[in-house]
This record gives structure tokens, C-alpha cells and sequence, in this order.
């Protein structure tokens, strides 16, 4: 088994008086697409922003211990952790200027680039995320003029070329075409070499589809957690075979 | 038999009535820059905006009164904008409610509503004589600095708000931290907003006479230096006006205040448009 | 760390705002205050109004400002309700589009012109048709009520427009007509918003200078009639401000105090007000 990437002790998160998240217990292991299943409300945005320490500005009150590499995130510099933990939301917002800016921005922050690194870098990134051909031409047009499936695929360029570790994708696909779905699921399949992705999808074939290991949360529990080929053919728990077999959504 | 008018009739009766109620307060507007504009006409020529003025007024141009109603306003703007900036990125970046957000917006709100005579007194007593700066433009634009803050606190405010809370989210997921979240994205896409409210703020500060008249004073010397007393346009227009030096030249003045007017609310208005428009 | 002190810096900045009211209040204040004990309450509130003789009456003034103010709200609130009304619940959007920007340009020309306009055509047309000088109580009520229209029209026509839809909705649903709708659904709803921009209309009026200066004739006396002259709190100080000196001046602060105290409490009011709903 790979190393274990990120450790989740204990941990619970309160927000005003909602307790979105109890007592999880969780290692994410390094290189795996680790999935996450769920009815709405169940905590996995929540789980996704703690990761990242975004959750800090939702005014959450994080307890418990969250470890990236064996070191506590909290003690990591946030700006560090965030460009080590990336995150795509569910629905692709481009931020305003052209498909090129949208790449380097971050990066720029972060180092010192000279233009032909930049240039090497949006290249990079775009390739990976499978959108470079549709664009190479275009990089100077504006990103709002993409599609929507384009947009998603350029957030995961914009992350991707943070150079991370992990990887995590909030509901990535829930607002695009079947087309757009598969080809983001095969940019996941091709990374999962370079990064360690967490997918939080409410679409359980696609959990079964790309998970290597697949967590069952369910009202701020993890219910269960076993390699996806398992969790879907024998879970061991009542309410995940509910959710899995569509009793519940 | 009693008379009754039935409610589509009242309808009627006072859809007429609104509607002339309209068009006699649009009247008054259009007749109000017409009439300015069919006595001025004559008095604006080439001379008029480019000569000193002679006379106490009744002769030469209105240069000087120019020249000092550009320096008071632009020294006003340098002024308020950091300072009313500062404070709209304040209010919306980092107070979430709470009592420091309602005192801010308070003094802002109050500040707003205080009549410019009450400026011209505050900026007499305080920056003329007090801090012994004079009828100068330092003192006028100060004082107009003071009475614009609330309009480009307002504003920014509102440009910054507009911006979507995911562009933010979306930055600070990058690592990117919180400056430089609001320099290179907050301030850039909240950008036509408050230049919209600047604009407004130079408006504001063109019109104004209580205020400037017992801060800047009225000398009709072309001004040399920041410490200079200075007429501005609508002070140069009061006087003009009240002591019935020239009608003529009276009205030529009203009309360049009137065209500013026009020109800076009709920027002002344009930009608004294109910002709402890309955001709403 | 970098963060922390931009947060500090920002934190100052925004008390800019309140730093400048309370530094206008206290300097007015300083000024106006000690001359009210100093003089006597009976003196300063007497219609006597007489300055470098020992006289600091100002009640003259407050009535003159009260009756121009009031005044200004006969001729404008109607005016302004009957646009706002058109504009938010008759007009087609395109028209509001228009119409709205225009009547808010109103509020851009400045208060000089107004007061040029009322001396150059209001005044004689008064003059020759109801008699006394033209500079008058009446003069000064017209160009006021016009000054005041934009506040009360945004302010009016905002509160209307955030009435729900659902509302209207309701009311065609039972059969009433627009009018009938506005006057029973949409009038009481917006009701607070409404009044709160009459005040803050009314705040403008009362503290309008230079304007009045040059319509309202600026005599000490209370008017008899609508068509005689009289004089604010403001034209008093704008007028004498420029040559006064020791108490006289003093004085003027002292009704700058006034001034600024019946203001904020009218602002203190409006915002109350609006914040009922």
C-alpha cells in the first residue's frame, strides 16, 4: 500500500450551529482517485473545504486533525497548502481575462517565471487537463467565450498547473454533457500517476466508474470506506447499500 | 343618485395625472438647460474660456475660475478616493457585521446628509483658520474631500459587493492570499464602479459653492500655488449673479458649469451601465 | 506578517469617515455652543436678530427655515410621488430606462442655478401676477420643491420597485386595476421607505443655501403672507459669515449648531423609519 498522503483524526466541524461533520476518521493514500458518495447535505463539500483550509473563511470551527504528509495542515502556510491541495468546484467559474491568464495567475503568485517557463507551463497544463488542442489557437481569447465542459476542464488546468499534490474535484461534472463527463473522467485516469485526486461526486456509477477506494458519508458520518469494487458489491452497511441501489438519493 | 366613477375610470383619470406630473418635472429640466443655453450661447467664445478675468467679472474670461475649480476638485479627488476606497475594502472585505461595520457605515451615512453650508463653516474654522492653511485650494479641497467621502464610500462599496463571492473563493483556493486577491481581481473587475462613484464625487464637488466659497475664497487670480486663493466656476457664478455684475457673462458661466455637469453625469451614467451589465 | 498590517492600515482608513463627523461636530460645536450660554436662551431663541448690537435672536430664522421647508414639501412630495408612482408601476421599462437618469439629473445642477433660474423667471412671473417684490416665501417653496424632487423620486421609486411581485400579483388576482393596486397594496407596503425619503427631502430643504439666498429676500421678519420675504438659518450664515467677527460670528456657528442638530435628528428619524420594514 502507498503511502498514506492525507490523515483525517477526529475530526468535526461546526458551522453557526450545524455539526457538519462528525467524528471522521479517514487516510487518503497517495496516487489513488479516492471517491466520495452521498446524499445532499451529507458533509462532502464541508470535507473537501477543510482539506484546503477554506473552510477557515466560511467561519467553521475545525476541530480535530487533519495531516498532509504527516504534517499538520494547520502548521503549513495557508497559501502553501492551498497550492499543495488543489480544489475544482462544481460549477466552472473562469475568472475575467483570457484563457492564457487564467492559467498563470496563480502560478505567478506563487514563483518567479520567465515567459518562456509561463509559456511552457500553460502548454503543460492544458494537455494534461485534454484541453489543449481545442485551444492552442485561442489562447488569447477571452475563457468566458468557452463551453461549459472547456470551462471545467480549464479550472482543472488553472490547478493543475499549481503543480500539486492532491487534487480535489467537488461534483466536477454535474452541470455538463456526458462528452465533457468523460472526458474529464479520462483526464483522472491519466493523472492518477502524478497526483492523488479526491472526487466528490453525487453520481454513484461514476464513483464505480474511476474510484480506486469509495467513502459512504451520510449526515456528516463516514459510514464506510473499502476499495470501490468492494463498497459496491458487498457494503457492509445497510444505509450504504440503500444509497447505492437508488432507495435513497 | 350618487355619482361613482368606477375604478377603470379613476384608472384613467390618474394614469393622465401621473403622467403630466412626469413630463412637467421633465419639462422643468430641459427648460432649465434650455434657457441657460439660449442666453449663454453668445457669451461662449474662445476668449471667454481662456482670458483672466477683468473687471470683477464684467469683462475678460473665466480662466482662472477654471484653472481653480479643476485644482480644487482634482485635490479633493486625491484625497477622498484612497480614503473612501480604503474604507468600501474595509466594510466589504474584512468586518462581516458586528459593531466596528455599523459605525463605519454610520459616520458614512451621517456624513452624507450633512448640508454644505455646515462644510463651509467646518472647513472655515478648521482648515482655514485652525490648521492656518488660508483661503487656499488646499483648504477647499479639503473640505470638498470631507463632503464627497460618503458618495465614493457608497459607491465602492457597492462596485466591490458586485463582485462575485467566487472569484474570491476561486483565488484563495489558488493560495493566493488576500492582498493580492483584492489588487489583482477584487479591484480591477469592481473597477467601473468606483471610477462611477469618483466621477459622481467630481460632480458633486463642481456644483458646490457653500462650501467652497468660505474655503477657497474668491480671488480671480490665476492660482500659482496650492496655498492660492481661488474662485471656482459656480462661486465665480454666485457672485456674478447676486451682485448682478453681468448678465451676459453670468449666464456664459452657468452654461460651462451646466455642460461639466452634463458631460461628467453622462460619463458617469455610461459607465455604470456597462459595469451593471457585465455583472448582472 | 504583510496580511495583518494591510488590515491595520485599511481598519484606520475607514474611520476617516466617522473621524470627520466628529471633528465637525466639535469644532462647530466649540464655536456655537458657549455663545448660546453666554447670551442666554432668552435671547437666542427672541425673533430679535441684531448681532454686532448684543441681539442673537434667531427664532426668525427657524420659523423662515420651517416655512420654506414646509413650503418645499406641499409643492414637491405630490410632484414626486406622482413620478416615482408612473415610473415604478406605469412606465414601460424602456421609459424608465430613460426617464429615471433624467429626473436624477435634476439633482446634478447646481443649487446656483436653481436660485439663477427662480431670480431671472420665477421672481418677476411673481411679481407681476400676485404682487409684493417676488422674493418671497412662495419663490423659495417653488425652487426648493423642484430641488428636493430627484431625492424623494429615487428614494420613493427604490422602495416601490422592492415591493415584492407577489403582492401585485395577489391584488390583480382579485380583480383590482393598477391604480387601485398602488393606492391599496403598494402605497401602505412601501409606506416607511416613502416616508423616509420625504425626510431626507425634508433635510435637503432645510439645509439649502444659496439658492434661497437669492430667491427668498432674506428680510428678518416673520413673514406675514406667503409673499413676503424672509430669511433661514443658512442664509444668515452664509451672508454674514464672510464679515463677522467675536460673538457675531460665534453666533453663527452657534446657528450652524442648530442647523446641524435638527439634521442629524431628521436623519436619525429617516433612518429609523426605513429600517422598519
Amino acid at each position: 500500500m502507498s503511502d498514506c498522503k492525507i490523515k483525517i483524526t477526529d475530526l468535526n466541524l461546526l458551522f453557526d450551529k450545524i455539526h457538519a461533520l462528525k467524528n471522521i476518521n479517514l487516510n487518503i493514500y497517495a496516487n489513488e482517485i479516492f471517491s466520495i458518495i452521498g446524499p445532499a447535505n451529507s458533509g462532502k463539500s464541508s470535507l473537501l473545504r477543510a482539506l484546503n483550509r477554506l473552510a477557515d473563511l466560511d467561519g467553521a470551527i475545525v476541530q480535530g486533525k487533519i495531516e498532509l504528509d504527516g504534517v499538520n495542515i494547520k502548521d503549513i502556510p495557508v497559501n502553501e497548502l492551498r497550492r499543495r491541495v488543489g480544489l475544482i468546484f462544481a460549477t466552472p467559474i473562469v475568472l475575467p481575462g483570457t484563457i492564457y491568464k487564467n492559467i498563470v495567475y496563480g502560478p505567478k503568485m506563487h514563483n518567479n517565471y520567465s515567459k518562456k517557463e509561463l509559456d511552457e507551463l500553460v502548454y503543460f497544463s492544458l494537455a494534461s487537463a485534454g484541453l489543449w488542442e481545442e485551444v492552442k489557437d485561442r489562447l488569447w481569447d477571452s475563457a468566458s467565450n468557452l463551453s461549459g465542459g472547456q470551462q471545467q476542464r480549464l479550472c482543472i488546468a488553472r490547478t493543475i498547473a499549481l503543480k500539486p499534490e492532491v487534487i480535489m474535484m467537488d461534483e466536477p461534472c454535474s452541470g455538463l454533457d456526458p462528452i465533457s463527463t468523460a472526458k474529464i473522467e479520462n483526464t483522472m485516469l491519466a493523472l492518477k500517476d502524478k497526483f492523488t485526486f479526491i472526487l466528490v461526486t453525487n453520481n454513484t456509477k461514476q464513483a464505480a466508474r474511476i474510484g480506486t477506494r469509495t467513502a459512504f458519508f451520510l449526515s456528516g458520518e463516514l459510514i464506510e470506506v473499502a476499495s470501490t469494487e468492494q463498497l459496491f458489491t458487498a457494503p457492509r452497511d445497510k444505509r450504504t447499500n440503500d444509497y447505492i441501489i437508488g432507495r435513497f438519493g | 343618485m350618487k355619482f361613482r366613477i368606477g375604478p377603470r375610470t379613476s384608472q384613467i383619470i390618474a394614469y393622465i395625472f401621473l403622467l403630466v406630473c412626469t413630463i412637467f418635472v421633465i419639462f422643468i429640466l430641459i427648460f432649465i438647460i434650455a434657457f441657460v443655453f439660449k442666453n449663454g450661447f453668445s457669451s461662449l467664445t474662445w476668449e471667454f474660456l481662456t482670458q483672466k478675468t477683468k473687471e470683477m467679472g464684467k469683462e475678460g474670461g473665466i480662466f482662472p475660475s477654471i484653472i481653480g475649480t479643476i485644482l480644487v476638485t482634482l485635490f479633493a479627488i486625491v484625497v477622498a478616493t484612497p480614503l473612501g476606497l480604503g474604507s468600501a475594502l474595509y466594510l466589504t472585505e474584512y468586518t462581516r457585521g458586528g459593531l466596528v461595520r455599523r459605525l463605519i457605515s454610520f459616520g458614512a451615512d451621517c456624513l452624507a446628509g450633512v448640508p454644505s453650508i455646515i462644510f463651509g463653516l467646518f472647513g472655515f474654522i478648521f482648515f482655514v483658520i485652525t490648521l492656518k492653511l488660508g483661503w487656499s485650494i488646499i483648504s477647499g479641497g479639503l473640505t470638498l474631500a470631507v463632503m464627497i467621502l460618503p458618495t465614493i464610500i457608497r459607491t465602492s462599496e457597492e462596485a466591490i459587493k458586485a463582485v462575485p463571492k467566487s472569484y474570491r473563493e476561486i483565488s484563495y483556493s489558488l493560495g493566493v492570499g488576500k492582498i493580492d486577491t483584492i489588487l489583482k481581481i477584487v479591484l480591477p473587475t469592481a473597477f467601473p464602479g468606483i471610477l462611477t462613484g469618483i466621477i459622481l464625487g467630481i460632480g458633486r464637488a463642481v456644483s458646490e459653492t457653500a462650501a467652497v466659497i468660505f474655503t477657497a475664497g474668491s480671488s480671480l487670480n490665476i492660482p500659482t500655488s496650492l496655498f492660492s486663493s481661488t474662485r471656482t466656476l459656480a462661486v465665480h457664478f454666485y457672485i456674478l449673479a447676486r451682485e448682478g455684475i453681468s448678465m451676459p457673462k453670468a449666464y456664459g458661466t452657468a452654461m460651462v458649469l451646466i455642460i461639466s455637469i452634463l458631460v461628467i453625469n453622462f460619463i458617469a451614467y455610461r459607465l455604470m451601465h456597462r459595469f451593471i451589465a457585465r455583472y448582472y | 506578517m504583510k496580511e495583518k498590517t494591510a488590515e491595520k492600515i485599511l481598519l484606520i482608513i475607514s474611520f476617516s469617515a466617522i473621524i470627520s463627523l466628529l471633528l465637525i461636530t466639535i469644532f462647530i460645536f466649540i464655536q456655537g455652543v458657549p455663545l448660546i450660554f453666554k447670551v442666554g436662551l432668552k435671547n437666542f431663541f427672541s425673533t430679535h436678530w441684531a448681532p454686532t448690537k448684543g441681539y442673537f435672536g434667531i427664532l426668525s430664522m427657524i420659523v423662515g427655515s420651517l416655512l420654506v421647508t414646509i413650503g418645499a414639501l406641499i409643492i414637491g412630495v405630490p410632484l414626486s410621488l406622482a413620478c416615482s408612482i408612473f415610473l415604478a408601476e406605469f412606465a414601460p421599462p424602456p421609459a424608465q430606462k430613460i426617464l429615471k437618469p433624467i429626473i436624477e439629473l435634476l439633482a446634478g445642477i447646481p443649487s446656483v442655478v436653481y436660485g439663477f433660474i427662480g431670480i431671472v423667471i420665477l421672481i418677476p412671473l411673481i411679481r407681476n401676477t400676485l404682487g409684493g417684490s417676488g422674493f418671497s416665501v412662495l419663490s423659495a417653496s417653488i425652487i426648493l420643491g423642484i430641488m428636493i424632487l430627484p431625492t424623494i423620486v429615487s428614494i420613493s421609486y427604490d422602495s416601490l420597485v422592492a415591493v415584492p411581485q407577489s403582492y401585485r400579483e395577489g391584488s390583480y388576482a382579485l380583480g383590482a386595476t393598477k391604480w387601485q393596486t398602488v393606492l391599496m397594496v403598494l402605497f401602505p407596503s412601501a409606506r416607511s421607505g416613502i416616508i423616509a425619503a420625504i425626510i431626507l427631502g425634508m433635510g435637503r430643504a432645510i439645509g439649502e443655501t444659496m439658492a434661497v439666498i437669492m430667491i427668498a429676500g432674506n428680510a428678518l421678519k416673520i413673514p406675514g403672507s406667503v409673499l413676503d420675504p424672509v430669511r433661514t438659518i443658512t442664509s444668515t450664515i452664509a451672508l454674514e459669515l464672510g464679515y463677522s467677527t467675536g460673538d457675531h460670528r460665534a453666533a453663527l456657528f452657534a446657528c450652524g449648531t442648530i442647523l446641524f442638530i435638527i439634521i442629524v435628528l431628521l436623519n436619525i428619524i429617516a433612518i429609523k423609519v426605513a429600517s422598519r420594514e
